[in-house]
């Protein structure tokens, strides 16, 4: 584009990134959480144990706690939508409004309608309807997830969808398309378990410390029990999701798994890398490895589901292949300008009354418009459209690895729960607590791998960063930039106080023990 | 049915102990969010430019057909 700030791009991207990292602190425990209350209320109401009443409420305190430092947290994204991203927010048309009005509405009937319930509701309430009320905050917690996922879906495989060159929107044409993209479906399955095991690991560590203090024994095995359970099943599933969502990449982002995997040459029986470090090479287009341990053939079944198959690498992809019918970058970028000088031709012959002028110009476009965000990168390196492959590569086995560290700890935390051993292995009892931060690491890792992997596209091959931002000034970006900063770390400490407070303080009545002194 | 509903939410708030704290929190956020930083920061960018519809696509088209 014309005189492009990159200071401004950039300041935008990281101010995004700040606001969305920071509101992806709270919501997958609110996913999570909301589902193990749920679980825990109905065993109380199964057995009529009014332990399991005092564990549920105590797990509803914390729940209460992260969910009201964590709301409204996404609005701010909605409001740098419109300031920093308005090309972006009017491309994308309906696609963003629709399931955002239809969360909003979810959001507001499911969600703040039965919370009250599951709050205020106790002895008020008969036990059967509390119980649907917390069921119902589960459910309305997690759609409302499932429309703003859908949402980013389409940024990353658009369709459903004609671009309106009258109107330089985006027009839904086919909503299911949307809603069941492949990538949709992975990506909501894929998000909202990693929540489950997120919320799982935090009621394990935080039970674990009371078993470590000696406190509240009986409470924290329940509970153990409840979130290992829970966890196990969520991480075996999240396994096989995100097995899912490598393949959704690999047909539809290429090159981010490409970056994911540091694959500068693709072939067939591709290596998948188990455990790698990057070399730092300054102004290098490759990165070798200096250290790595391959999975021969484990990239290309990751990817296709079949060892021999054929994976191209970022070379491949940016100087194209043609034994494998891939297109370079070059072409693309080609492809892409002539399509968007058709938009302007069209536009232009549409103001001077050419209708036939008009009419070519529009075939052309369309006929161009699979490569439009190309275009942007006319008379450019091609080299710019590859994502930042050192934090994608990291990000992403960050996040695998931890996520098969999850499936052997909670495995191992239910053997011994099971064995009623578990108050006896400080080690693993510590170890429990300690998980709790790497569960937020692999969340926010995960986020990175999808956001800065699909780099430089906001909407893949159709808009890319530089083309999406508004024209502003970028002072008040880094101003916003550096007020959200301050804003959030303190609302983040204040978080952080109450729930600690809570957590020294502990569940409540003791109703067992008291009832057992009488 | 309204007094029920209304004495519901009354004795849900009043009884509160954490969450007097937390609609605190909230109240302090929701007044930075949308009577500072919207007020003042993220106008949207089109709408403060535009008044129709119209004139937000073709400026749009414009930016977007700049690549020269």
């Amino acid at each position: 584009m014309e005189h492009i700030d990159f200071s401004l791009v950039d300041w935008s991207r990281a101010q995004f990134a700040l606001t969305a990292l920071y509101h992806w602190i709270f919501v997958p425990l609110t996913l999570g959480l909301s589902f193990i209350i749920a679980i825990m209320e109905t065993f109380y109401v199964k057995t009529g144990n009014p332990e399991w009443k005092r564990i549920t409420k105590y797990w509803m305190s914390i729940f209460g706690i992260n969910f009201a430092i964590g709301v409204a947290t996404g609005i701010i994204l909605e409001f740098e939508f419109g300031t920093n991203w308005s090309n972006y927010s009017w491309f994308v048309g309906d696609i963003f409004g629709a399931p955002l009005a239809i969360e909003g509405i979810m959001a507001f009937f499911m969600e703040s309608t039965f919370i009250a319930v599951m709050f205020f509701g106790w002895n008020k309430v008969s036990k059967k309807f509390h119980l649907l009320s917390s069921w119902l905050v589960a459910i309305g917690s997690n759609l409302s997830a499932l429309w703003i996922l859908v949402a980013n879906a389409w940024m990353q495989h658009p369709v459903g969808t004609t671009f309106n060159p009258d109107t330089a929107r985006n027009e839904m044409t086919d909503f299911w398309s949307v809603l069941f993209s492949p990538v949709a479906i992975n990506k909501f399955l894929h998000t909202i378990t990693s929540g489950y095991v997120l919320a799982s690991i935090f009621v394990i560590g935080l039970s674990a410390w009371y078993i470590l203090k000696k406190r509240e024994i009986l409470f924290a095995k329940r509970s153990i029990t409840i979130a290992a359970t829970f966890g196990l099943i969520a991480s075996l599933y999240l396994a096989f999701t995100g097995d899912g969502s490598a393949k959704a990449v690999a047909k539809y982002q290429p090159m981010k798994l490409a970056a994911m995997e540091g694959l500068y040459h693709g072939s067939e029986n591709a290596p998948l890398i188990a455990i790698g470090v990057l070399e730092n090479v300054e102004n290098s287009k490759e990165e070798d490895f200096v250290v790595d341990l391959p999975i021969p053939g484990g990239l290309s079944f990751l990817a296709f589901g079949d060892w021999n198959a054929y994976v191209p690498g970022i070379h491949e992809l940016v100087h194209g292949d043609s034994l494998h019918g891939i297109i370079s970058y070059k072409e693309k970028i080609n492809i892409g300008k002539k399509s968007i000088d058709a938009l302007a031709a069209y536009t232009k012959a549409k103001k001077t009354g050419n209708t036939d002028e008009a009419q070519k110009q529009l075939k052309i476009f369309k006929e161009n418009y699979k490569y439009f965000g190309f275009g942007y990168y006319f008379g450019h390196d091609p080299h710019e459209l590859i994502p930042p492959v050192k934090l994608s590569f990291y990000a992403f086995h960050i996040m695998v690895g931890l996520g098969t560290y999850f499936i052997l700890f909670f495995a191992l935390i239910l053997f011994f729960t099971v064995k009623n051993k578990i108050q006896d292995k400080k080690f693993i009892l510590r170890l429990a607590v300690w998980t709790i931060p790497l569960a937020y690491l692999a969340q926010e890792a995960g986020w990175i791998v999808a956001e800065v992997g699909r780099q430089p596209w906001v909407i893949q091959d159709l808009m890319p960063t530089i083309a999406a931002v508004s024209k502003i000034d970028s002072s008040n970006v880094i101003i916003t930039f550096f007020l959200f900063l301050a804003v959030f770390t303190a609302l983040l400490i204040a978080e952080i106080k109450i729930m600690l407070q809570q957590i020294k303080k502990g569940p409540e009545e003791k109703l067992i023990e008291n009832s057992s002194k009488k | 049915m309204i007094r029920t509903v209304f004495n519901f939410y009354k004795e849900g708030f009043l009884s509160m102990k954490v969450g007097k704290k937390l609609w605190l929190i909230i109240g302090i956020k929701l007044f930075i969010m949308f009577a500072i930083l919207k007020l003042f920061f993220f106008q949207d960018f089109l709408s403060s430019k535009f008044d129709n519809n119209k004139d937000k696509g073709n400026y749009v088209i414009e930016q977007l057909t700049k690549t020269k």
